[in-house]
């Protein structure tokens, strides 16, 4: 495996950039069927707990398959969650991105996110680290793994009525 | 003499709870007094303290605590907190240690608690007894891995705490390790903006399943989401177990895990099945761990802190009168095939914890009632739902799956010990 560091590629950088800034903006704006359209048919959206690699094999806020993302968006959508009847509003900000690996068509980027959300008259901030695996298609690309690293995600959290 | 004399102001014979009880600070100071100092805690289970020299946090009450297993395997559990200063002498969630060392002054501990060294002790005079200045130490028991500790040196012993009809259900539940030893595998933790009794009231609470859990609901297979409809089908039931424990039976075929071990396989667990029989598993022992997988088909609640529910362990931790943090805890097969603990963990994580399809919703309906308690303070709580038509039970009465016969036992024992 070679592995090319290719934070120097601006070009690049700035297209990975854009397509995560447009991920950001469909979660805030609760576009969900537009996110699953940005996935593999393989990819997997995993939120670990503490700092494991082995995300099959260990208890995480969620590891979602496709069926898994699916369900998830339709249980946020039909409105009989009342957690998610009205969900909480959200706003966030991806940014430090650093392209890690390009390989083929595949391109790794590390950002950090801060997110948050007002329910309830009451306002919570969330900080992760993000991975994003993306696979180039046509002009843009695919995402075909995204993890979320929340801060303290082995400690106590509440719970989240949308994604990261 | 207690403080609040007019117990049946604040839950009246007739089942009814006052809104005070939800959002009095100056109650709850009394409660973890009376209640959580008093009474067997639940604050581990063993698999998370596997060896010599493991530790974890966990909390009595509002008091932090350190589990941990001494150089001959024993539990101990010990106030976290210096003797000399009050600085914690722990701040690692969990590891793996040969002491503990208050960082403040360097006194150091054993994994007993007892006091080893402390430097220049000499200025503390000749008598200093070390033996007297140890973490202060908890009285600790366990049954079947789980792991109970007290401040009260005259309780009685853990297991007639419970009863036997409680230790049946814990048997019973722990058959889901398939024939392994039971293990944590991990856990979710969240905090909620509630009374902790809101939490305690919920798991014994069939009523709300079908409401608050629509949304899981959908997410089922036809076969699951029939078995998760034990309010129509109405075989369950819920009983008073004494000392304010209570079981849910949702679905009384899986009561017993090894009983009906010719059932069909259910369709969802099939690629389970198969995957073990292509590890070299005999049919029977198959039918046995995936029948396991699925979980048991009750939820028993141990008053105060820690719930059995279907397939992992629930624990509460009071921290104001209007915060309780909560943690589902999933547990699987130690030494068992890893597609049956993998299994075990997606269904969890399907569930449970902060992005479960689950708890999120009766997260939500929680904070909501700490919310209204805002509103209408003459009025009161109800937990008298099916209290017309309850039967007698073995240790207290049993009821309709879905009255609130559990939280009626919760709430007598409650009372019990808020009167002495």
């Amino acid at each position: 495996m070679t592995a090319t560091k290719a934070t120097n590629d601006l070009a690049l950088l700035q297209k990975v950039s854009a397509f995560i800034w447009n991920e950001a903006a469909l979660l805030d704006a609760k576009d969900y069927d537009a996110w699953l359209d940005l996935w593999t048919d393989d990819g997997m959206y995993t939120l670990p707990i503490g700092d494991t690699e082995d995300f099959d094999n260990a208890v995480n806020l969620c590891h979602d398959n496709a069926k898994m993302r699916r369900d998830r968006v339709g249980r946020f959508q039909r409105g009989f969650a009342i957690s998610s009847a009205p969900p909480a509003e959200t706003v966030r900000t991806v940014s430090r991105f650093v392209i890690t690996r390009v390989e083929g068509d595949e391109v790794t980027v590390e950002s950090a996110e801060h997110l948050i959300e007002d329910k309830f008259g009451r306002q919570r901030v969330w900080a992760g680290n993000v991975t994003h695996r993306l696979v180039a298609d046509g002009d843009s690309f695919r995402i075909d793994a995204k993890i979320v690293r929340l801060l303290n995600s082995d400690g106590m959290l509440n719970s989240f009525s949308y994604l990261f | 003499m207690p403080k609040f004399s007019d117990l049946d102001a604040l839950y009246s014979p007739d089942a009814k709870v006052a809104t005070s009880m939800y959002e009095d600070p100056d109650l709850f100071k009394e409660e973890m007094e009376r209640i959580f100092h008093r009474t067997w805690v639940w604050v581990a289970h063993e698999s998370e303290v596997p060896d010599k020299g493991s530790f974890k946090l966990s909390h009595v009450g509002l008091e932090p605590v350190i589990v941990a297993r001494d150089r001959k395997g024993v539990l101990h559990v010990m106030v976290n907190r210096c003797r000399h200063r009050a600085a914690t002498v722990c701040e690692v969630k969990k590891g793996k240690t040969s002491s503990f060392q208050c960082p403040y002054h360097g006194w150091g501990y054993g994994l007993d608690g007892s006091l080893r060294a402390l430097p220049y002790p000499e200025q503390y005079g000749d008598d200093f007894s070390k033996e007297q200045h140890g973490l202060k130490r908890l009285r600790t028991e366990s049954y079947q891995g789980m792991v109970f500790a007290t401040f009260n040196e005259d309780i009685e012993p853990l297991t007639d705490f419970l009863g036997p009809k409680v230790c049946r259900y814990i048997d019973l539940f722990m058959k889901q390790g398939g024939g392994f030893p039971v293990k944590v595998l991990g856990e979710h933790q969240f905090t909620v903006p509630m009374n902790w009794k809101v939490q305690l009231e919920n798991t014994t609470d069939a009523y709300h399943f079908p409401v608050v859990h629509k949304s899981f609901m959908q997410t089922l297979d036809g076969a699951t989401e029939d078995m998760f409809d034990f309010l129509d089908k109405g075989k369950g039931w819920v009983e008073d177990l004494g000392n304010g424990h209570s079981v849910m039976m949702m679905i009384p075929e899986l009561e017993d895990l090894d009983a009906n071990l010719d059932q069909p396989i259910p369709e969802r667990f099939e690629g389970l099945a198969e995957e073990l029989r292509g590890e070299g598993y005999p049919e029977d022992q198959v039918r046995k761990i995936v029948r396991a997988v699925g979980g048991a088909g009750f939820n028993l609640n141990l008053f105060p802190n820690v719930s059995f529910s279907l397939a992992f362990f629930r624990v509460l931790t009071p921290v104001a009168v209007d915060r309780t943090d909560i943690r589902h805890i999933a547990i699987g097969m130690e030494g068992g095939p890893a597609a049956a603990n993998r299994a075990r963990i997606r269904l969890h994580e399907h569930f449970q914890g902060p992005m479960g399809f689950g708890s999120p919703d009766d997260a939500e309906v929680w904070e909501r009632v700490q919310r209204g308690t805002k509103g209408g303070e003459d009025l009161p709580i109800l937990v008298n739902r099916g209290i017309v038509d309850e039967e007698p039970g073995e240790l207290g009465p049993r009821g309709h799956i879905s009255a609130e016969t559990g939280m009626r036992a919760a709430y007598k024992m409650w009372k019990r010990m808020m009167s002495v």
